[in-house]
């Protein structure tokens, strides 16, 4: 379903950009429509994002406040809405102190540097069948790709800050991010298997054509890449890399003023991008069976982005933060065997398929239910296997005990 | 092959989120583990020992609000009791069961703080924290109605408490303990059975039993270590022998126990204070002593189940009106000893939440 129309059809912005360009090739030098393109295509981004933060910050600490039994902002503006901008404003206008010891170069270099990968994501994810900036033929390796660069920036600040809290954490977020590399990688394959293409806007197209989003062809899948994405943004229950607890504030102890705040921004687009990355890759991005017809396509995909960043917001405001051997255990031994299986399976699916030439229609439900079983056995089964974290024998509750100075440490209950 | 690397020394503190105040681990770390423990205390030192030799009886009270800030009630009564044994005065059983209903709801104020903080040491982003700040909050009300004063209430007083309880206090007190079972059963629901909490605290910083009672460890930390021992069972004070709870204990002795055993004893807190409010004889509350108390020389120790364990007042009379001495068993730092033993060989999270579970108060350690 593709609609390429007028410039003034705005249920794709990409139609008068595209106009546009086509004006600025057919009247001016070559390379002014790359120049423009670029130029226009990053400023939305930037834009798109800053008020998606500024607007998102407000929300999650309103639902946190809901979850919470508390109000939340509500003194700035109508219901606190105001919030977010004075934030921004006490960002900017903070001391950015720098300490007497650290490495000068790479201390402002890292918050210049951490939000550059994140931004970059976004180029090559369709907000709108025409609205990409990059339709690169490898998209999902590029996001992959680009993903993993964050470490670096993030270990630039921990090394720099000559802080051993700052060091402990940068630590742990490289090791966390190389780990989760790999099972968010085999997760986004089992799509490209499916789909046959890596360009993000053919896999949003190919869920539209067969009419079905591959979260439904791939449930595991969706599940270990939103853990790993979990683990990638920091956030709780995997936000050791700056856990408060333990590191004080991990890789940022040492950073104030608006270099904290590019850190703090950083984690609010990366969850942003992992977000956008699953709504458009499992969740048909732009697409909405056909109603993106009547409604413009980059509100369906703000909607499904916004949906999972809620879901964020809400683990946040529930679960505990893993240990870091644990989280790691986690990766390589619950996730990348799980993420393997399913690969192999989506692959012998799509042989089958394939090599039988068999309608879509006829096999796909089929898979659809093979595949949620699927995901559901190997779960439990992967659980039992590696042991639930209470033992049977213990009880479930503090033991009443009647006889004063008994001892029952290690008795069975 | 064995990788060669350099001890490595992780100061927790004085200056730390993680720390319940000015409290200082000095962590000697190998790679992720902790190889030796360092404790140091006194950066809150107030030196209220001495303070109270020069003041009197009465005018020792507010000091003892402020040791374990946020188990003001406890302490009040650790200390008047003191005093009572050494003057000999005996309080009314009006008087008694105020102490016990005070005594109690402090205790369910203060295990809420203690397991919140707990799950916030875990890494939890303060839900827990709110919803049981919103119990304490009503619990600090009613003292807010009896006495005046929230956190450090200087409520009870020698001879029995300074105030009787207002007409609006028992229908307040009443409403709270109706709605508290569902809200523990709320708390248990995201705390209990949460896979990350399971996995994070079972088989962490385990207290082995004769360690414990070798280090005089007490309350909570001594009961999850499976030890059988509670002062209100043990040497029964107030109007406690009247009143029909159970003593919640552990079977590891690890995080997950002392956690377990501190939501029990909320359970158990409110079955109390239902019979004690049901029980509430009528009659005078306090019985009159005069302001300069002067007490025959000699000497006296008081305990009491706090919150945190047992809590002790020792005074030395010399027949005048200021103590001779005033010595704290304060159990948060006697909790505190056997912290060594807990955390060698454990990461640093794990040192946290170690000590996260003992549940102390640096007012208390210091004094």
């Amino acid at each position: 379903m593709i609609f390429l129309a007028e410039w003034w059809d705005l249920r794709d912005l990409g139609n008068p950009v595209g106009k546009l360009l086509e004006l600025l090739g057919d009247h001016g030098p070559d390379w002014l429509p790359y120049a423009v393109s670029a130029i226009v295509g990053s400023i939305t981004i930037v834009v798109f994002l800053l008020v998606s933060l500024l607007a998102f910050a407000w929300v999650e600490r309103r639902l946190l406040g809901r979850m919470q039994a508390r109000l939340g902002p509500n003194r700035v503006g109508p219901w606190g809405v105001f919030q977010s901008i004075a934030d921004a404003i006490k960002f900017v206008t903070k001391e950015a102190i720098t300490s007497r010891n650290v490495d000068r170069w790479m201390f402002w270099a890292a918050p210049v540097l951490v939000a550059v990968p994140v931004l970059v994501v976004f180029a090559v994810l369709p907000f709108g069948e025409g609205m990409v900036l990059a339709d690169l033929n490898v998209g999902v390796l590029f996001v992959i790709a680009v993903g993993s660069v964050t470490a670096i920036p993030i270990f630039m600040a921990g090394w720099s800050s000559n802080n051993k809290f700052s060091l402990l954490g940068a630590m742990r977020e490289v090791a966390m991010l190389i780990s989760y590399e790999l099972p968010q990688v085999l997760a986004l394959l089992g799509v490209v298997v499916f789909a046959g293409t890596m360009r993000m806007n053919g896999i949003v197209g190919w869920q539209d054509e067969h009419n079905t989003w591959l979260i439904f062809l791939q449930p595991l899948a969706v599940l270990i890449y939103l853990i790993a994405g979990t683990v990638e943004i920091n956030r709780t229950p995997t936000d050791i890399a700056e856990a408060e607890s333990e590191i004080v504030a991990g890789y940022h102890t040492e950073y104030s003023g608006i270099k904290f705040g590019m850190f703090w921004l950083t984690e609010y687009f990366a969850g942003f991008a992992i977000a956008a990355i699953i709504a458009t890759v499992y969740l048909g991005g732009w697409t909405l069976w056909g109603l993106e017809e009547w409604v413009p396509g980059w509100i369906i995909f703000l909607a499904k982005l916004y949906g999972l960043f809620w879901l964020f917001i809400w683990m946040r405001g529930t679960l505990p933060r893993l240990r870091i051997d644990q989280l790691m255990g986690f990766a390589w031994k619950f996730l990348l065997p799980l993420a393997l299986i399913n690969i192999f399976v989506a692959g012998l699916e799509v042989l089958i398929w394939r090599e039988n030439d068999l309608a879509a229609e006829a096999v796909l439900p089929g898979f659809a239910i093979a595949n949620l079983v699927l995901a559901g056995v190997l779960i439990v089964a992967w659980a039992r296997f590696l042991g639930r974290a209470r033992p049977s024998w213990r009880p479930a509750r503090a033991r009443l005990v009647k006889e004063l100075g008994a001892v029952v440490y290690g008795q069975e209950g | 092959m064995t990788m060669k690397s350099e001890p490595f020394v992780v100061n927790v503190g004085p200056q730390h989120p993680s720390t319940h105040g000015v409290f200082r681990l000095r962590l000697t770390m190998d790679g992720e583990k902790i190889v030796d423990a360092e404790m140091v205390v006194g950066y809150l030192h107030r030196s209220m020992e001495k303070l109270a030799e020069g003041r009197t009886y009465t005018q020792n009270i507010p000091f003892t609000d402020r040791l374990d800030y946020l188990s003001a009630m406890s302490n009040n009564l650790a200390y008047c009791m003191a005093v009572e044994k050494l003057a000999g005065i005996d309080v009314p059983e009006r008087g008694q069961f105020l102490r016990v209903i005070m005594a109690e709801f402090q205790r369910i104020a203060n295990h809420a703080m203690a397991i919140a903080s707990f799950a916030m040491e875990c890494g939890v982003w303060f839900t827990p924290l709110m919803w049981m700040f919103r119990e304490r909050e009503k619990i600090l009300d009613l003292f807010e109605m009896t006495c005046g004063a929230r956190l450090t209430t200087n409520y009870v007083r020698i001879g029995g408490v300074s105030f009787d309880i207002p007409p609006e206090f028992m229908p307040a007190a009443r409403a709270l303990l109706k709605e508290m079972p569902e809200r523990i059963a709320e708390y248990e629901a995201l705390l209990m059975e949460n896979e990350i909490i399971l996995a994070r605290s079972r088989d962490v910083g385990v207290l082995q039993p004769d360690l414990a009672i070798a280090s005089s460890a007490s309350g909570p930390v001594l009961r999850g270590s499976g030890v059988m021992w509670d002062i209100r069972k043990a040497d029964p004070y107030a109007a406690y022998d009247r009143l029909e709870f159970d003593i919640p204990v552990g079977t590891c002795g690890d995080c997950y126990d002392r956690f377990l055993v501190r939501m029990e004893e909320l359970r158990q807190s409110v079955r109390i204070l239902e019979q004690a409010l049901d029980m509430l004889p009528d009659g005078p509350a306090s019985v009159n002593v005069p302001l300069a108390l002067r007490p025959p020389a000699g000497e006296a120790y008081a305990r009491i189940e706090a919150p945190k364990g047992e809590l002790g007042f020792y005074l030395v009379s010399d027949g005048s009106p200021h103590p001779h001495r005033f010595h704290i068993r304060s159990p948060s730092y006697i909790n505190l000893t056997p912290l060594r033993d807990m955390v060698v060989g454990l990461t640093v999270p794990d040192a946290v939440i170690t000590l996260g579970s003992i549940d102390i108060v640096l007012g208390e350690v210091d004094r």
